[in-house]
């Protein structure tokens, strides 16, 4: 260990981080260009679905209904129609994504303390943006049952034997609860993982190309050493993308964090020098940039597909579930997500932690065995 | 033939170095003495990068050996690198920094800790690199390349340096300086290897070795060489006799 060498190294790694203002402009803008393009993405797919609603109760009541749907924000009521049939031409037309029919008994059936069925329509051909509707649309049903049965005990009537609402979504699709809240914390590891392990693993691959690598083995220096002095300047960058995207998030999609931020912060270290160094592990793997990218795009996909950014891995057969487990981004997604919207602190979430650290050392070991100081 | 110095600080015992099975370097035996300019020459293929390559402990022999300044390339491959300094036959060097920026990073990498000062003020002298010191290096002409490149592989003041072609593409008036440069390291004792193909540059060397299809064909001082192959030759003559050879 050669404090000199290593600082040398760093210094030298930042002054060409510096004189290449281009892509730090693009390491920075990048996540929020992201952010901003997944995030409204979402917000707008998901959000407002035109609806067209076929009220044959026409009651008080029935109106409720209705409104607490707009109020979740996943509805916007187009225009009233006049039989189910309208409905259903609204939503095959395009005009209307989704179609609420409330029964012409409606406001009776609840009176009487029979169920009163109601029918939400959605068009389902995205099912990622009508998950959240539909979700919505129960939620509603559940939440109105809740304060009838509460309205009614509270009264000493007797307790209902069946449930005041029966919300009916069809076609029913598996109805997950995704939305901008929830996607957000995702992007974060998702952003941080794919450009800091792009970036790094094009950086000893560059030195290859451009020659100074040659130069570069034949010093003292030892491999460890320009491994981490490589890594070092990115873990910078890495901060930087963490703390953009979180406020970026926190101003436009109103994300909450509800855990402690020191937590986040501390645990995103171990995720950044985990993908810097399977960055560098993948740098290692290819003679020219060309390769490198090929490479790097085989951990893109499945971090993308397999991780649960987009999916519940729930839902996964077990195989993928088990590539899934080998990715850092799928253990980093459970941390930002328990830190940020679940409150966690960092107690709940060792395993994690332990996983990332594990991650950290392995890549960085990898890249260290791998990287040669010959030119064979 | 600058110093009284027989010391032999480089020796090669048989070197080999195969690449699947090609022959590169096919068993060659020399040896350099300290504060000697020595010279590998030879064709395009004949095997001067792969030897040179070799004993700075870049590529591990096939077989054979060579001591480089007291250590093993073989064996101790990272103690060669330390000891040495090496000049690639590409510029090596950081385009994206300014010639003194290159200077302290290779002072850094080599420890040079508080010489640094002095090392840097020498190098910038001896290799004329006067002012240059905030210019970008990637903007530097090819002769100011040269030298910096040879200025960064000496900042920690090795007793040999390999030099790859280092007059490759330069104009004579930079080469013609470059070898002023070369000449007054040796005159202070360090033994400069230098590999070359322009044959003009032939009688400078106090020493040469003709490689020919990574075979060892002539050893000694161009004199002596010129001998070997008849006084009637020249060092040009037996270059393009070697060369027609091969082809």
């Amino acid at each position: 260990m050669n404090a000199e060498r290593l600082v040398a190294m760093v210094k030298k790694e930042f002054v060409q981080m510096r004189r290449d203002p281009a892509t730090l402009r693009l390491m920075l803008a990048v996540p929020v260009i992201q952010l901003l393009v997944f995030g409204f993405a979402v917000r707008t797919d998901v959000r407002n679905l035109p609806t067209v609603v076929f009220d044959q109760s026409r009651t008080q009541e029935s109106r409720a209904f209705v409104q607490a749907l707009v109020a979740t924000d996943n509805f916007a009521v187009k225009r009233e129609v006049r039989s189910y049939a309208e409905a259903i031409e609204a939503v095959d037309a395009g005009q209307a994504r989704a179609a609420v029919v409330m029964p012409p008994d409606y406001a009776r059936n609840l009176k009487r303390g029979d169920t009163a069925p109601v029918q939400v329509l959605v068009d389902a051909s995205d099912p990622t943006a009508s998950q959240s509707a539909i979700a919505a649309a129960q939620l509603v049903g559940q939440r109105t049952n809740m304060t009838l049965v509460a309205a009614r005990t509270s009264a000493g009537g007797n307790p209902l034997t069946n449930l005041p609402v029966d919300v009916r979504v069809r076609p029913l699709y598996n109805p997950a609860l995704a939305n901008a809240i929830f996607i957000v914390p995702g992007l974060i590891g998702m952003i941080l993982s794919n450009t800091l392990i792009i970036i790094t693993a094009l950086t000893v691959v560059r030195e290859r190309e451009t020659g100074t690598l040659e130069q570069l083995i034949v010093t003292p220096l030892a491999k460890w050493e320009i491994m981490l002095g490589k890594i070092a300047p990115y873990v910078l960058v890495g901060y930087v993308q963490l703390t953009t995207v979180l406020v970026v998030g926190h101003w436009v999609f109103h994300v909450p964090i509800r855990g402690p931020l020191p937590a986040l912060y501390g645990a995103s270290l171990l995720f950044i020098i985990a993908s810097l160094g399977l960055g560098l592990f993948i740098s290692t793997l290819g003679r020219n940039q060309a390769q490198v990218m090929q490479i790097a795009f085989l951990f893109l996909l499945p971090n993308i597909l397999l991780s649960g950014f987009m999916w519940p891995r729930e839902a996964m057969p077990a195989a993928a579930r088990w590539v899934g487990m080998i990715l850092p981004l799928t253990h980093y997604l459970r941390l930002v997500r328990g830190i940020v919207l679940k409150g966690n602190g960092l107690t709940e979430l060792w395993p994690q932690l332990l996983a990332l650290a594990a991650f950290a050392l392995v890549f960085f070991a990898f890249a260290t065995r791998r990287f040669s100081k010959t030119l064979e | 033939m600058n110093t009284e110095d027989r010391r032999v600080v480089v020796e090669l015992r048989d070197l080999v170095k195969r690449f699947g099975n090609v022959t590169a370097v096919a068993g060659v035996s020399f040896t350099i003495n300290a504060g000697e300019i020595f010279g590998i020459l030879g064709p395009n293929g004949s095997g001067k990068t792969t030897t040179i390559r070799m004993l700075c402990g870049l590529i591990s022999p096939t077989s054979g050996s060579a001591l480089v300044a007291g250590a093993d390339v073989a064996r101790e491959p990272e103690r060669v690198k330390s000891r040495i300094g090496y000049m690639s036959q590409a510029f090596g060097l950081y385009r994206d920094l300014t010639v003194d920026e290159n200077l302290a990073f290779y002072g850094g990498v080599y420890g040079l800790g508080a010489e640094f000062a002095a090392r840097l003020s020498w190098a910038k002298q001896a290799m004329r690199l006067g002012e240059l010191g905030g210019r970008l290096s990637g903007v530097l002409s090819g002769g100011q390349k040269q030298r910096l490149a040879l200025a960064c592989a000496m900042m920690h003041a090795p007793e040999v340096v390999f030099l790859d072609e280092p007059t490759a593409g330069v104009d004579p008036a930079a080469r013609r300086l470059f070898w002023t440069i070369i000449r007054e390291r040796a005159a202070e004792g360090v033994t400069m290897i230098v590999t070359t193909h322009y044959m003009d540059e032939a009688e400078r060397f106090d020493r040469l070795a003709f490689l020919s299809r990574g075979h060892l064909v002539a050893l000694g001082s161009p004199a002596e060489v010129k001998h070997q192959f008849g006084e009637s030759h020249s060092l040009e003559d037996i270059f393009v006799d070697l060369q027609e050879k091969d082809s």
